[in-house]
């Protein structure tokens, strides 16, 4: 196997709430392969985005990342100083967010919010950054990119700020891109073009890409990979075919069996997984899908279930595995 | 954006038009006669009545405003009832005076309270963020005369360090430095409060604008604290401020009286004081309406600021559209 080019080892994000303190990121694993397509998956609220934003840091108070390593090359990224992790951020791993239209800062023209980048990590001059980010505008799909350079945010559609976010984020050539649910503020016609985007760009930059989303659809034309995220905690995580025809955990089977599929009969109930996801704040003992899970064991109640090896990579956290019979 | 100055400047009429009739007739909503003041409580209504025509009170009240309103815009305020002087030839100077007060006293307080508020905004709720949060609560509430009548304590009655009364010196020159001077003291009392209000409002629209997703997309960008601090945020926290800040200058540009009389500064506050003891009709209109117009010219440029700050209004020029 390759060497990996990030490693994240048991990583814990818990936020200090009122309430308690909620367990957003507790206890994820994985590791990127340079050019390895990565989804995680799960319900809103299960911990991807905090996984994603932990990874570069950008996790504010009263959220703090408690435990657990994040190894990008040979750089322990929770150890580095904030100047240092500065200089990682935008220029080796790029990240773009949910909601195109509230990413840009309004007061500065598109072109200004690319080349300031450029200009930061590279240390270009203002033409040299200009006449770059002029090319990038091009290579996202922006028409008249020498016009369009000198435009203000509030000029450009939800598809096409997202296009422009992508051009910053891979303005420095990263070796991550890190995308956070990049299509779900978009209508679903231009929803496809971003993702055929991403894919276009991951490709062409050779780059590990980590693609946040709910669309499972969008996970098996595009995943190499697949982490199953519950309640903050890793459920899945195997290549996406494993994940896709062989799914283990219950909760991994309830997404799958929720699919939509054209061959479903119109009078047919829509399949869900019953009950609402588990909020991790001060989470009981035990298995944090027990509550919704229908083959769960008395042991579920008070022991935590551990990842343990299926066959391979495929990693299922979940008791029935270690009983040895598939639900 | 020059029609948008253009399309403000024109709203400002009717703005002014309504402030000369709203300055006319507080004058004489106000109780008590000028006459009774002028002969004295046991004057004759005989009397009382002469001297009401005299200066034309006798006359309706629209017929009074349309002749006090074609002289002001002949540019003629009309004659002090009490001291018998042109209205403009004693409110001009005092409201310099003011003026010389005010913008210093304002200038002071932003730079403050920009200071302040951006200091906390870059470590909220830390211990930091906290004293200088409490600071600005307390000194913001500390009434003037009292602040006032402090500083003077100290600075001038126990260090003996600067001049306590007035705005020059009356052996001095009367110079810059003179008047420097003398604006020290005043001008710490009156920037206090505007100083601790702008420190709160630049807090609040910073953590407001820190915490919109285009700040997380710089951070994610690589882009170092200080510039997100200070290009990408206070940028757009600006609007609320300048409103604010603007504000604060108005009020201060209407005269700070309790500091005039403190620091015995010969401002517009102080001497519309005077006129209303004397029931001075005419230099009550003429300095209120004197403040009232400072106040318009001065939203007027809050507006037109905000206006540029905003790329929507900024780039309607070049496109040709609004």
């Amino acid at each position: 196997m390759v060497e990996p080019i990030l490693k994240v080892e048991g990583l814990k994000t818990h936020f200090k709430l009122r309430e308690g303190m909620l367990k957003a990121v507790d206890g994820i694993s994985f590791s990127l392969a340079p050019d390895e397509v990565l989804c995680i998956v799960g319900e809103s609220g299960s911990g991807k985005s905090v996984t994603a934003q932990s990874i570069l840091r950008l996790i504010d108070p009263p959220g703090h990342i408690v435990e657990g390593h994040i190894r990008y090359r040979d750089k322990d990224l929770l150890a580095l100083s904030e100047r240092e992790m500065e200089k990682i951020r935008g220029d080796r791993i790029g990240m773009i967010f949910q909601d195109p239209m509230t990413s840009l800062n309004p007061v500065f023209t598109i072109g200004e919010q690319i080349s300031e980048g450029l200009r930061e990590h590279l240390d270009l001059k203002k033409n040299e950054a200009k006449s770059r980010a002029i090319e990038l505008l091009r290579s996202v799909g922006i028409p008249h990119p020498e016009e369009r350079y000198r435009d203000y945010p509030h000029h450009f559609s939800g598809g096409m700020r997202q296009r422009v976010l992508i051009a910053a984020a891979i303005a420095c050539e990263p070796d991550i891109l890190i995308a956070d649910e990049p299509t779900t503020a978009l209508d679903v016609t231009i929803q496809a073009q971003i993702l055929k985007l991403l894919a276009d760009v991951q490709k062409r930059l050779n780059s590990a890409l980590i693609l946040i989303t709910h669309d499972l659809g969008v996970v098996a034309s595009m995943a190499d990979r697949v982490l199953v995220m519950y309640a903050g905690e890793m459920v899945e995580y195997g290549d996406v075919k494993t994940i896709f025809e062989d799914p283990k955990h219950p909760y991994t089977i309830g997404l799958m069996n929720s699919v939509i599929r054209l061959d479903d009969q119109r009078d047919d109930e829509l399949r869900s997984i019953r009950g609402t996801p588990l909020v991790p704040i001060n989470p009981p003992p035990g298995c944090s899908f027990r509550s919704r899970c229908d083959a769960a064991l008395g042991v579920c109640e008070s022991e935590k279930p551990r990842p343990s090896s299926v066959d391979g990579g495929h990693l299922v956290s979940c008791h029935l595995m270690r009983q040895g019979g598939a639900p | 954006m020059l029609r948008f100055i253009t399309g403000r400047l024109v709203l400002t009429i009717p703005v002014l038009f309504g402030v000369s009739i709203i300055v006319f007739l507080l004058a004489h909503l106000a109780p008590g006669d000028v006459t009774t003041i002028l002969a004295g409580p046991f004057a004759t209504e005989v009397v009382k009545e002469k001297l009401r025509i005299s200066f034309g009170l006798d006359q309706s009240l629209p017929v009074q405003y349309i002749k006090w309103l074609s002289h002001i815009l002949q540019g003629d305020f009309g004659t002090s009832i009490a001291n018998r002087r042109d209205v403009a030839d004693l409110v001009f100077p005092k409201f310099v005076n003011t003026a010389i007060l005010a913008l210093s006293s304002a200038a002071l307080a932003y730079i403050i309270g920009f200071f302040a508020g951006i200091f906390a905004a870059a470590r909220p709720y830390s211990f930091s963020d906290r004293i200088v949060m409490g600071v600005t609560l307390m000194l913001g509430n500390a009434p003037p005369y009292w602040l006032g009548l402090l500083i003077v304590l100290l600075v001038s009655l126990n260090w003996r360090l600067l001049p306590a009364t007035g705005m020059t010196n009356i052996m001095g020159d009367g110079g810059a430095w003179d008047v420097f001077l003398h604006l020290i003291q005043p001008m710490l009392t009156t920037a206090a409060a505007p100083a601790c209000i702008v420190a709160r409002i630049v807090r609040a629209s910073m953590l407001e604008v820190l915490s919109q997703n285009y700040v997380r997309v710089a951070r994610a960008k690589g882009m170092r604290r200080r510039t997100i601090l200070h290009r990408h945020a206070l940028r757009n926290a600006l609007p609320p401020i300048i409103t604010v800040c603007g504000l604060q200058l108005g009020y201060l540009l209407g005269g700070v009286l309790f500091v005039e009389v403190i620091f015995a500064w010969p401002g517009i506050g102080n001497q519309l004081w005077q006129a209303i003891q004397a029931r001075d009709i005419p230099t009550i209109q003429g300095a209120t309406l004197v403040i009232a117009l400072a106040f318009v010219v001065v939203n007027l440029a809050v507006d037109v600021i905000n206006a540029y700050l905003d790329p929507k209004i900024r780039a309607s020029e070049k496109a040709g559209a609004t």
